[in-house]
């Protein structure tokens, strides 16, 4: 979770209070990222220890009991490190619809193509969802609008490899479609790719 | 092209419960094109009920048969056998000068290249369906201004069609597919000539089309990031209709489980 350096991007801009950092985050990540205020209390207490914040005093118009963070020299230095880094390279989330497409192939094209199928009206059904629910919140931010075409664009890539499989199951040669699933139709098709 | 069914029915038999005109409904409909061993199917019995209303995206591998059921729905060609219900009306059924009047009358189209016409101003070409249908020029001029107020063009409508931008041009089409309360638009890769924003803006636009005018939007695309727009996506493979997120054929039930 890069919570952490979402906070100090945004005490970059200059000393913010805990529960303005809470709705700061929240609106530049377009609602799709809630934050408790205790775990942003926990994340800061931690930025504070680490030395990459430092607790300054009470500002004119906060409540005398708000602490208002800053930034410091090394939490500089470290979201600079942020922007730099690339993303920690985590498994692809739908590893598992590779894992699925490829068994359903060795139980036969046949059944492989209707789980292509299949996966595919559900991937379009959720991004179908989340359009018209973005829609019915009526929240045309930005940040809103980028979130969507993030999920949007990664259910894409998600698709194109369906459609790619399909293709490919589809122009195979009909010795080795349909076969049933033991060991020799098995290594026929797959000598024949 | 000869049409080889029997006994036509004089209005659509009802199927899965369904109640009123559709806007569009196939009913085991073929389409082959060529003969022997050039003949070609286009579409293998399909049958869909669109209703009033309802944004459908139709995707698919090329050539599944998404551009031919496009065609079909809009009375351009005919079908080889099975029905085609186009506002009520069998299209099979219909003279060529009905089918010419439904085409005008009930059926809107955008296509993904644009059709205007370069000599007309953006109002012209809005106006020009009316004006064919005999509607009184000033009437048409004014009703052609709504549908430019409609895609969000409401200045500059003077102006001739190379004088905006490329999803302008679009909004232009789409407002002359809307002039006259169509009952259905038919948009074949509408954006393809388009950045992402501007196609974005143009699907965006589609979209609002059946809740502003009851139209029935059929939209055949391969960008799932449009398809997300609609309401339903109708999926097509070699000529048939393999999954419908209307009805999704998924693992339970008695057609497609996965048991």
């Amino acid at each position: 979770m890069a919570v952490r350096e979402g906070l100090l991007a945004l005490l970059h801009e200059g000393p913010r209070y805990g529960y303005q950092l809470k709705t700061e985050f929240e609106a530049a990540t377009g609602g799709v990222w809630p934050l408790n205020v205790g775990q942003v209390y926990t994340t800061l207490d931690r930025l504070e220890r680490d030395g990459l914040v430092e607790v300054r005093g009470v500002e004119g118009e906060t409540a005398p009991s708000q602490k208002t963070y800053a930034i410091t020299v090394d939490g500089v230095a470290a979201l600079g490190e942020w922007w730099e880094a690339v993303p920690s390279d985590d498994p692809p989330p739908r590893d598992e619809l590779m894992l699925k497409v490829l068994m359903a192939i060795e139980r036969g094209d046949d059944h492989a193509l209707r789980v292509i199928t299949h996966q595919r009206t559900v991937l379009l059904t959720l991004l179908q969802a989340r359009r018209k629910e973005r829609r019915a919140a009526g929240d045309e931010s930005l940040a809103a609008r980028l979130v969507t075409d993030a999920l949007v664009a990664r259910a894409e890539a998600d698709l194109r490899w369906l459609d790619t499989c399909e293709e490919h199951l589809q122009r195979r040669p009909a010795s080795a479609t349909s076969a049933p699933t033991t060991a020799s139709s098995t290594s026929t098709r797959k000598a024949s790719r | 092209m000869t049409t080889d069914h029997t006994t036509p029915p004089a209005a659509p038999p009802a199927i899965d419960g369904a109640t009123g005109t559709a806007a569009v409904e196939f009913f085991d409909v073929v389409k082959r094109f060529g003969a022997g061993s050039n003949e070609v199917r286009a579409l293998s019995g399909v049958s869909l009920r669109i209703e009033p209303g309802e944004f459908v995206a139709i995707m698919g591998p090329s050539g599944c048969g998404k551009s031919t059921l496009l065609h079909l729905a809009g009375g351009m060609e005919d079908a080889t056998a099975g029905r085609v219900y186009v506002a009520g009306r069998d299209v099979a059924d219909m003279s060529i000068t009905d089918r010419a009047a439904l085409r005008r009358r009930e059926v809107g189209y955008v296509f993904q290249r644009l059709n205007l016409l370069a000599s007309l101003t953006a109002l012209e070409n809005v106006s020009l369906p009316l004006e064919l249908e005999g509607v009184a020029a000033k009437q048409a001029r004014a009703r052609a201004r709504d549908a430019l107020a409609a895609v969000g063009l409401d200045h500059r409508v003077d102006r001739y069609p190379d004088d905006f931008s490329g999803g302008q041009q679009q909004r232009i089409a789409i407002a002359r597919a809307i002039v006259g309360e169509r009952s259905v638009l038919l948009a074949d890769e509408p954006t393809g000539s388009l950045d992402t924003v501007t196609s974005d803006a143009v699907i965006e636009l589609l979209a609002g089309l059946p809740a502003q005018f009851g139209t029935a939007v059929v939209l055949v695309t391969h960008e799932p990031r449009f398809a997300s727009w609609t309401d339903r996506v109708v999926f097509l493979r070699d000529g048939r209709i393999v999954d419908d997120t209307a009805h999704p054929v998924g693992a339970g039930t008695a057609s497609g489980g996965f048991r």
